[in-house]
C-alpha cells in the first residue's frame, strides 16, 4: 500500500473568526477520485485551498504528497472555480493554456517549437485542440472549462483539485465534462479531487465522497455517505435521501 | 517640410515623443488587460495634484508628479483586488488629489502657464536633458515589463492559479501600478495630464481588438502610438493648433471605425467546422449542432 495522495489528522479551519472545518480525519488514496459535496459556504472550497497552502489550519497535521502543503507545488493541478471571461479578452485558447506550463517564470514568452508540443499535446489530451488560436472570451463555458483543465494538466501533476467545474454546463455538457476526468484521470493515474453540487453525473467516475456541512465532513462511498442517517447526523436536523433509478435526491437540507 | 527638422524644438519633440509612445503602449496593453485604465486615468490626474504642488515650492514639476504618482499607486493597491470597490476608492483618491491641485495653483502666483503646460503638454518646449531623462525612465519601465510580463499576464488572467502556484500575485500588482506611475509622469511631459489616457489607452484598446496574440497586439500598439504622435507633432507644426489635440483626434479617429467595425464575437471565422475537427465525438461544433 503507498503512502496516502492527501492525509488530515485533527484539522481544524478559523477564517476570520468562524469555525470552517473542526476537527477533520481523512485519508486520500493514490489515483482515488473524490467528490466533494456540501451546501454552498460549507468550505469546500476552503478545503481545496488547505490542500494547495492557501488557507492555513488551526490546528492538526495535513500531509499533500507527503509534504506539508506549500504554494507553488507543481505537483497539484488547480482548476478555481469558472468565472466568466470577458468577451472581448484579447487571449488566444494556447496562451491560457500555457500559463500552466511557464506562467511563474519571468521573462518576456517566447515561442519555441517544444513548448507549442506540450501544449498541443495538453490540448489535445482535453479534445481543444481546435480551439487553440480562439480568443477564449468567445468560447462557451465547457469549451473554457477544458481549458483550464488542460492548463492544470501542464505540470503533470499527480493530484488535480477542481472546483465545481460542472457548473455553468448544461446535462449534455456535463456527461462530456464526466467522460472527460475519467478518460484523463484514469490514464494518467491522478489524484483528483472535484468540488460538486451534484452527485448524480459523477456517480459513475466516483470512488468516494466528502460531504462538508457545519464545519464536519463525512467520507466514504456514495451509498454510505448520502443516506438519511448519515446526512441527517451531519447537518444536525432530518435529512432525507431518496436513491431511485441509480439517482440521489436530497431532500430536507440546504444542498 | 522637411526643413522642419532642422530646429532642436522639432527634433526633441520627435524624440521625446516617439520615447513616451512607445513606453504608454506597451504599458497600455497590460493596462487594458488587467482592467485598470480607470487607475490609469486617475494617476495621471493625480500626478497633476504633484506637478502643482511642485511648481509651488520652486522644484521641477516632473518630481513632484513623481512622488504623488507613486504614493498614490502604492495606496491604490493597497485597496484590494475586486474591481468595482478598488474602483470607487480610486475615484475618491483621484478627486481628493485634484482639489490639492487646485489649492496648490491658487496659492501659486506666478505664470499660469507652467500650469497649463501640466494640464496639456508642451511637448515643443522640451529640452534635450529631458529628452534624456525620458529615455532613462522609459527604459526603465520597459525593462521592468519585460521581466515581469510573464507573471504579470497569469496574474491577471488567473489570479486564483497563480497565487496557488506560488506568484506574489498582490505584490506584482503594486509593482505594477509604480511602473504605471513612473511612465504616466513621463508622458505628461509631452501630452499633459488630461490626455496622458489618449496614449495609453487609445493604441491598446485598439490594437486588443485587431488581434489576439500578444506579442501581435502590444506591436501593433507601438505602431499606432507612434504613428499618432508623429502625425500630431506634424500637424501641429503646420497648424496653430495643440499637439495634443491632433495625438488625441487621431487615437479616437482610429479606435471608433475599429470598435464599430471589428467584433470579436462575429469573427466566426476562426472556428473549426463540424467532423473535421481533431476529436468528432467531443467537438464542442457538434454538440451545437446536435
Amino acid at each position: 500500500m503507498s503512502e496516502p495522495s492527501v492525509l488530515l489528522e485533527q484539522v481544524s479551519v478559523r477564517l476570520d473568526g468562524r469555525l470552517i472545518l473542526q476537527d477533520v480525519n481523512l485519508s486520500i488514496n493514490e489515483g482515488e477520485f473524490i467528490v466533494i459535496l456540501g451546501p454552498n459556504g460549507a468550505g469546500k472550497t476552503t478545503f481545496l485551498k488547505l490542500l494547495l497552502g492557501l488557507v492555513r489550519p488551526s490546528s492538526g497535521r495535513i500531509e499533500v504528497l507527503c509534504r506539508t502543503p506549500e504554494r507553488g507545488q507543481q505537483a497539484i493541478g488547480y482548476a478555481p472555480q469558472h468565472r466568466a471571461l470577458d468577451a472581448d479578452l484579447a487571449l488566444r485558447a494556447r496562451d491560457l493554456v500555457g500559463f500552466g506550463l511557464d506562467g511563474h517564470r519571468w521573462g518576456i514568452p517566447m515561442p519555441n517549437r517544444k513548448r507549442r508540443e506540450r501544449i498541443d499535446q495538453a490540448l489535445r489530451e482535453v479534445d481543444a485542440l481546435d480551439l487553440a488560436e480562439m480568443p477564449i472570451g468567445q468560447l462557451s463555458g465547457g469549451e473554457q472549462q477544458r481549458l483550464l483543465i488542460a492548463q492544470a494538466l501542464l505540470t503533470d501533476p499527480c493530484l488535480l483539485l477542481l472546483d465545481e467545474p460542472l457548473a455553468n454546463l448544461d446535462l449534455a455538457h456535463q456527461q462530456e465534462a464526466v467522460t472527460l476526468f475519467e478518460r484523463v484521470c484514469r490514464r494518467r493515474g491522478v489524484t483528483v479531487l472535484l468540488v460538486a453540487h451534484d452527485i448524480n453525473p459523477l456517480l459513475t467516475v466516483t470512488d468516494r465522497v466528502i460531504y462538508i456541512a457545519r464545519g464536519r465532513t463525512a467520507i466514504g462511498k456514495p451509498e454510505e455517505v448520502i443516506t438519511s442517517q448519515s446526512l441527517s447526523q451531519l447537518y444536525g436536523s432530518p435529512v432525507e435521501v431518496v436513491h431511485a433509478q441509480d439517482r440521489y435526491f436530497v431532500l430536507g437540507a440546504e444542498v | 517640410m522637411f526643413a522642419l527638422f532642422q530646429f532642436a524644438f522639432i527634433q526633441n519633440a520627435f524624440l521625446a515623443g516617439s520615447i513616451v509612445a512607445i513606453a504608454t503602449a506597451v504599458l497600455g496593453y497590460f493596462l487594458v488587460v488587467r482592467g485598470l485604465t480607470f487607475a490609469g486615468h486617475a494617476l495621471s490626474s493625480i500626478g497633476f495634484a504633484g506637478a502643482a504642488g511642485a511648481v509651488l515650492v520652486g522644484a521641477p514639476p516632473v518630481y513632484g508628479m513623481l512622488v504623488f504618482t507613486v504614493g498614490a499607486s502604492l495606496v491604490i493597491s493597497l485597496l484590494g483586488r475586486e474591481v468595482r470597490e478598488r474602483d470607487i476608492a480610486i475615484g475618491v483618491i483621484m478627486t481628493f488629489a485634484l482639489g490639492l491641485g487646485i489649492l496648490f495653483l491658487s496659492l501659486y502666483h506666478g505664470y499660469a502657464e507652467q500650469a497649463y503646460s501640466i494640464l496639456f503638454g508642451s511637448i515643443v518646449g522640451i529640452s534635450r536633458s529631458d529628452v534624456l531623462r525620458s529615455l532613462l525612465l522609459s527604459l526603465g519601465v520597459l525593462a521592468a515589463l519585460a521581466v515581469m510580463a510573464r507573471p504579470l499576464l497569469f496574474a491577471s488572467f488567473d489570479p486564483d492559479v497563480a497565487e496557488a502556484r506560488g506568484m506574489p500575485v498582490r505584490a506584482l500588482g503594486s509593482i505594477f501600478l509604480v511602473v504605471v506611475a513612473l511612465t504616466i509622469s513621463i508622458a505628461v511631459q509631452v501630452v499633459g495630464v488630461l490626455l496622458v489616457f489618449a496614449l495609453l489607452v487609445g493604441p491598446a484598446a485598439t490594437a486588443s481588438r485587431l488581434t489576439y496574440r500578444l506579442g501581435m497586439a502590444i506591436a501593433i500598439a507601438v505602431l499606432l502610438g507612434l504613428a499618432y504622435t508623429w502625425l500630431g507633432i506634424l500637424l501641429a507644426s503646420i497648424s496653430p493648433w495643440p499637439v495634443s489635440f491632433f495625438i488625441t483626434v487621431l487615437s479616437f479617429g482610429v479606435y471608433l471605425p475599429v470598435r464599430l467595425l471589428v467584433r470579436p464575437r462575429a469573427n466566426q471565422a476562426l472556428r473549426p467546422k463540424g467532423p473535421a475537427g481533431i476529436a468528432p465525438a467531443l467537438s464542442a461544433e457538434e454538440h451545437r449542432h446536435a
